[in-house]
């Protein structure tokens, strides 16, 4: 017999509009596909309205800074590929620069031009996987498979200048680890202006999307005041109506030489984050075609910096000192002054920081590294309350972060 | 005169307390644990940096008093300049600094992150909780004495073992932490990059 169920009462208390729905706790992610990684939330749930969320992160971690610690400033290259691992090359310039500024190392012209160029094709290609990724969480699936074809060329371009696809680690302290290959600024500019129609048929498929503005439009709204509050950097600051750009207010690597503008939003929601995203492509276009076209000759390492950048590979096999040095910066490290700096690039993601402590030697005393996933998603208890689930995956969509990053 | 530099001359009339911190970069000062939420405020309302980019928690060694630091960096939106403060700990056994989360939601995770991986606590945040590792975790790992190869630590939530009776076993690490294979040769004498010294095979793991 089974016991009399409260169906009664509750029709009843509904009638009078007493009924009260019990909070449902959910655990969304770790492994889901609109998390883009691990990240897990916690939600608490009235129906389909998110009451409370609590973002779960360290999925990921791996601990870099302690890693950092223990091994000289060029052994660390490798791994700040592996923090937003979707712009490696942009990852490596910061965080060689961050470097330079505690060694006092100005890296010529060419160096400088072949980091921009690199950083903003990282950036298109962070930019594209973010793209279609978003439409995926949206239900456009058809982005994806344009913005990957996009994305395959210019990994073709990163595999014939690193060596490598995905983690490229070709930024060195005080230079790049060789010199462009010949007529790769071509194939570049090549791809540029294939890529320029091939993007505007991709946001087509968006912009103007039914669908895509009803799940994006005036969702997840964050105000200028909340981003700057909770240190939102990246396109996320800039759809909020804040018009802050590293590579414009704070110019690093020669970037105050190449004209472009900085999109900004206006309502701060799901839907200015991806047009801000796709205008930010077309500007990293126009900052690679000016790159190129004033390509600097000369050197693609400082060469005062004899004491942090391996010296060429004939000369370590056929001189002396060059051996002994290259022998000196394996074994010992750069050697670098005691002091601490902290510079921050514009990364894909956002201002990615590196705030480096140094009691003098081959290794960093501390390490910090300032990801800008990390700091995007710590308003997500904000952004999604009174939202529905399924504009929660809108908006992790739009937010576009890597938990590689986030997590360190 | 430039705001970052304004606004250290005024934060040093103001609390005589607040001494120039040497610095390759950044204007900089170093601001007693007492007046940091002032001295922050007194920024963010006066002169223009409101935004908290980073706050990064440093252990300076073993040995050193005071030992821990936290070094926030501030960005003016408007003057697009970066300020540096640094607050030191009080010497004790819990080291603490007083919480700023009022100021700016960002510190939040920031605060998380510095206690979780140094054990610096923030009196007065809402929510002062691991982050990154687990909660469970009773180590501090950005600590100077904490070793790079871990320590041996029951992975699973205490209760959850006391409920279920089942005890995993972490994966054992011959030698450290990037060693992948164990075999006949000895892997911290081929293992070539600045690693862990304080145990390996022949000295036994300090006691966690």
């Amino acid at each position: 017999m089974p016991t009399e169920f409260a169906f009664k009462d509750a029709a009843a208390k509904n009638a009078q509009g007493e009924f009260e729905t019990e909070k449902m706790s959910l655990s969304m992610g770790p492994s889901h596909p609109s998390t883009h990684g691990v990240l897990r939330l916690q939600l608490e749930l009235d129906g389909e309205i998110v009451t409370k969320a609590d973002p779960v992160i360290g999925y990921l971690h791996r601990g870099d800074e302690k890693i950092a610690e223990n091994m000289t400033y060029n052994q660390f290259v490798p791994y700040t590929d592996r923090l937003d691992y979707l712009a490696p090359l942009a990852n490596n310039m910061a965080y060689a620069i961050a470097v330079e500024k505690l060694a006092k190392l100005e890296v010529p012209a060419r160096c400088q031009a072949i980091r921009v160029i690199t950083a903003e094709m990282a950036r298109i290609s962070a930019h594209l996987l973010g793209l279609g990724a978003f439409g995926i969480d949206v239900g456009a699936w058809t982005v994806f498979l344009y913005s990957f074809t996009e994305r395959e060329k210019l990994y073709k371009l990163f595999e014939e200048l690193t060596g490598a696809r995905f983690t490229t680690s070709y930024t060195r302290i005080g230079g790049v680890a060789r010199d462009v290959p010949e007529g790769w600024t071509g194939r570049v500019l090549e791809f540029c202006d294939q890529f320029l129609p091939r993007l505007e048929e991709c946001l087509a498929l968006l912009t103007r999307n039914k669908i895509f503005i009803d799940r994006t439009e005036g969702i997840g709204v964050i105000s200028k005041e909340d981003a700057v509050a909770y240190g939102l950097t990246g396109p996320n600051l800039r759809a909020s109506g804040v018009a802050l750009d590293l590579r414009k207010d704070k110019p690093y690597s020669g970037y105050e030489q190449y004209d472009f503008d900085v999109a900004v939003g206006s309502r701060g929601d799901a839907y200015d984050r991806y047009l801000v995203r796709g205008e930010e492509m077309r500007q990293s276009v126009r900052i690679i075609r000016q790159a190129v076209a004033k390509f600097p000759a000369g050197k693609w390492y400082a060469e005062d910096a004899r004491k942090i950048f391996a010296p060429p590979k004939d000369k370590v096999l056929t001189s002396m000192e060059e051996l002994i040095q290259n022998f000196m910066i394996v074994t010992e490290g750069p050697q670098m002054p005691a002091g601490e700096v902290y510079f921050e690039a514009e990364n894909p993601k956002g201002a990615l920081g590196f705030y480096v402590v140094s009691k003098g030697g081959g290794v960093p005393w501390r390490l910090k590294i300032r990801a800008p996933s990390f700091c995007n998603l710590s308003i997500l208890p904000k952004v999604c309350v009174g939202a529905m689930i399924s504009d929660v995956v809108s908006i992790l969509g739009s937010l576009d972060f890597v938990m590689g990053e986030c997590d360190r | 005169m430039p705001a970052a530099a304004d606004a250290v001359a005024a934060v040093k009339g103001r609390w005589p307390g607040v001494g120039d911190r040497p610095s390759l970069d950044l204007p900089a000062i170093n601001v007693p644990a007492a007046d940091l939420l002032a001295v922050l405020a007194f920024l963010r309302d006066e002169h223009g940096f409101d935004m908290l980019t980073d706050i990064a928690g440093v252990d300076w060694g073993v040995e050193a008093s005071p030992r821990f630091s936290a070094v926030y960096h501030l960005f003016g939106t408007a003057s697009h300049e970066y300020l540096r403060v640094a607050a030191d700990c009080a010497d004790l056994a819990e080291p603490s600094l007083p919480s700023a989360v009022a100021l700016w939601p960002a510190a939040n995770w920031h605060e998380r992150e510095a206690f979780d991986m140094l054990g610096i606590r923030f009196g007065g945040h809402p929510d002062l909780r691991r982050i990154l590792m687990w909660d469970e975790y009773p180590h501090f790992p950005l600590r100077k004495d904490f070793p790079l190869a871990g320590v041996d630590t029951p992975l699973p939530d205490l209760a959850v073992v006391a409920e279920t009776k089942v005890n995993a076993i972490a994966a054992p690490m011959v030698g450290g932490p990037f060693v992948a294979s164990s075999g006949e040769i000895n892997l911290t004498e081929a293992e070539p990059r600045a690693k862990d010294e304080s145990w390996n095979e022949k000295r036994p793991k300090p006691a966690s």
